[in-house]
């Protein structure tokens, strides 16, 4: 996957664990927990979600990276090179 | 047969935690003893009419569009919808002692203006107080025991009106007489006062739905009439359990929402017991009474009362049958539907000595439901209009009937006086969820189930 579309995976994730929250204004830099009201339930939520969809494991020390959709990004690109998009 | 995750009961706890389960592929099966499922919470339907069997109020309400609080983390959690729990919030309850009548509604400011009216001299205690609420952490699970009453009286000096804001949480969730635990005292706080009640339109019902259909559309298995006779332990391991029909399933782990000591008790084994598993002993005789006419067309808009007859409040195993002093007023038609419910009906509750109901030979244990029926609908008419010539039809529950159905020791309601936070138990792999883990209520039972299956049964590590 590319970087644009592992953007639209996070983005397709969060709005199942936040239908209610309007996502076109997300803005990429600042960290998810600023912008939506998101606990570490809900992260641990996105790390299961990631894991259910392309089998990727996140282990929790690397929690840190999912800070902003950027760093979210960055971080997935090389686990998710090889897998197909589910959006 | 072989499973991920065995879920002892069918109940709100247990279905939250199948929910998260099977949403994540887990082979999951809920096992419940009963024909239906609801546990605690449940509904059946007598002589043509529906009823609710726990259910006075959904509390920690949060209207549509709001992001915090228990209620949006489990929609959240869920993957529902506000829609799909179809929550109307109350007209308004009251705590009524004697010459002090505190109301509130789901608007905390409103509560804090009464309290600032009526005890002028307590009002920056009591706001002290809230602010010690709000910086309570309830997500830590390693704390203690904290007497409630103890930290209140740091901060309000008059002892009616702590009894006064006791009375409703400990109603609605102590499972221990006279004080509480702090962490408890403040779930009830946030979720009574804070955030307040609401009814789906159908009842529990509704949201007992909700959960089933998406639990099986996941893919998980609900077997009723399946009750856990024995849990198969090897070492400090469980691999298995054994049904009442002698049938035997297979399973990686096991989250038991039966209570703490009644889990312990299927295990059959001598294992070194503290007091966290020490069952509760509070239970509660409910009346049902089905009325001809909508509550407020006899002068009764109140959602819930709360009355207590001195400026004493005993919440305690009841000494007598019934312990008439004090009680629950809850009229499910006080809610700000769209439109009124069918019938109108009134439900009062009150404290009850289980060993006297457990014990009655069965011909007089239904005249006793009978007298005691009239009894409290007696000494509730100090704190509501004469309804009972509107009565068509009545139905009283026990602390015998919980136990019948529930199975939790006692009859109890709250379960055990020591939370279990963490979930644990003495085997490695047997979790409990539920009434004994700490979160209460509709939405806290939920909330319990979730924390506890994401904790320690969908743990990425």
């Amino acid at each position: 996957m590319a970087p644009e579309q592992i953007r639209s995976v996070i983005l397709d994730i969060l709005a199942r664990i936040a239908p209610d929250e309007d996502l076109s204004e997300l803005d990429d830099s600042i960290p998810f927990r600023e912008q939506m009201e998101l606990d570490s339930m809900d992260f641990l939520d996105i790390v299961m979600e990631l894991r259910k969809l392309y089998r990727v494991q996140i282990p929790e020390e690397d929690y840190g990276e999912l800070v902003t959709m950027d760093s979210t990004v960055t971080y997935l690109t090389p686990l998710l090179k090889d897998a197909e998009s589910t959006v | 047969m072989s499973y991920d995750s065995i879920i002892i009961g069918a109940g709100l706890s247990g279905l939250a935690a199948g929910i998260r389960l099977a949403y994540y592929g887990k082979r999951v099966c809920i096992l419940e003893r009963h024909t239906t499922i609801g546990g605690l919470n449940s509904f059946y339907r007598l002589r043509g009419r529906n009823h609710d069997v726990g259910l006075h109020a959904v509390t920690n309400y949060s209207p549509p569009g709001g992001k915090r609080g228990p209620l949006n983390k489990i929609l959240r959690q869920l993957r529902f919808q506000w829609e799909d729990f179809d929550l109307s919030p109350q007209c308004g309850s009251s705590v009524v002692f004697p010459g002090h009548t505190l109301r509130f509604n789901n608007q905390f400011d409103y509560f804090e203006a009464q309290i600032a009216e009526q005890f002028p001299q307590q009002i920056d205690g009591f706001r002290q107080l809230v602010t010690e609420i709000d910086a309570h952490n309830i997500g830590d699970l390693g704390q203690n025991w904290i007497s409630t009453r103890e930290r209140m009286a740091e901060r309000i000096s008059d002892p009616l009106l702590i009894n006064m804001l006791l009375c409703p949480l400990m109603f609605y969730g102590s499972p221990s007489a006279h004080d509480m635990d702090f962490n408890q005292f403040v779930i009830m706080f946030r979720s009574i006062y804070q955030e307040g009640f609401a009814r789906p339109y159908q009842g529990v019902r509704l949201i007992l739905k909700n959960l089933t259909k998406k639990y099986k559309a996941l893919g998980g298995e609900l077997k009723l009439r399946a009750g856990v006779k024995q849990l198969l332990i090897e070492g400090n391991k469980v691999s298995g359990v054994v049904l009442d029909d002698g049938q035997i399933l297979e399973s990686q782990n096991v989250l038991s929402s039966a209570g703490s000591a009644e889990t312990l008790q299927m295990c059959n084994v001598d294992v070194p017991r503290d007091d966290r598993f020490t069952p509760g002993d509070i239970s509660f005789v409910e009346t049902i009474s089905v009325l001809d006419q909508q509550p407020a067309e006899f002068g009764h808009d109140e959602t819930i009362v709360f009355y207590n007859d001195s400026e004493d409040f005993c919440y305690e195993q009841s000494k007598q049958p019934v312990d008439l002093r004090s009680g629950i007023i809850c009229s499910p038609n006080n809610f700000k539907y769209d439109q009124p419910l069918k019938e109108g009906s009134i439900r009062i509750t009150a404290l009850a000595n289980p060993d006297y109901w457990m014990s009655l030979p069965e011909e007089k244990y239904i005249e006793e439901k009978q007298y005691w029926y009239e009894e409290i609908l007696k000494s509730s008419l100090r704190f509501i209009p004469d309804f009972r010539p509107h009565v068509l039809d009545i139905d009283t529950f026990t602390p015998r009937t919980i136990k019948k159905f529930t199975g939790h020791i006692n009859g109890c309601v709250y379960g055990a006086p020591q939370k279990i936070l963490d979930g644990t138990t003495p085997f490695n792999n047997l979790f409990l969820c539920g009434t004994d883990q700490g979160f209460l209520g509709i939405i806290g039972s939920m909330l319990s189930g979730i924390s506890i299956a994401n904790l320690h049964l969908l743990n990425p590590k």
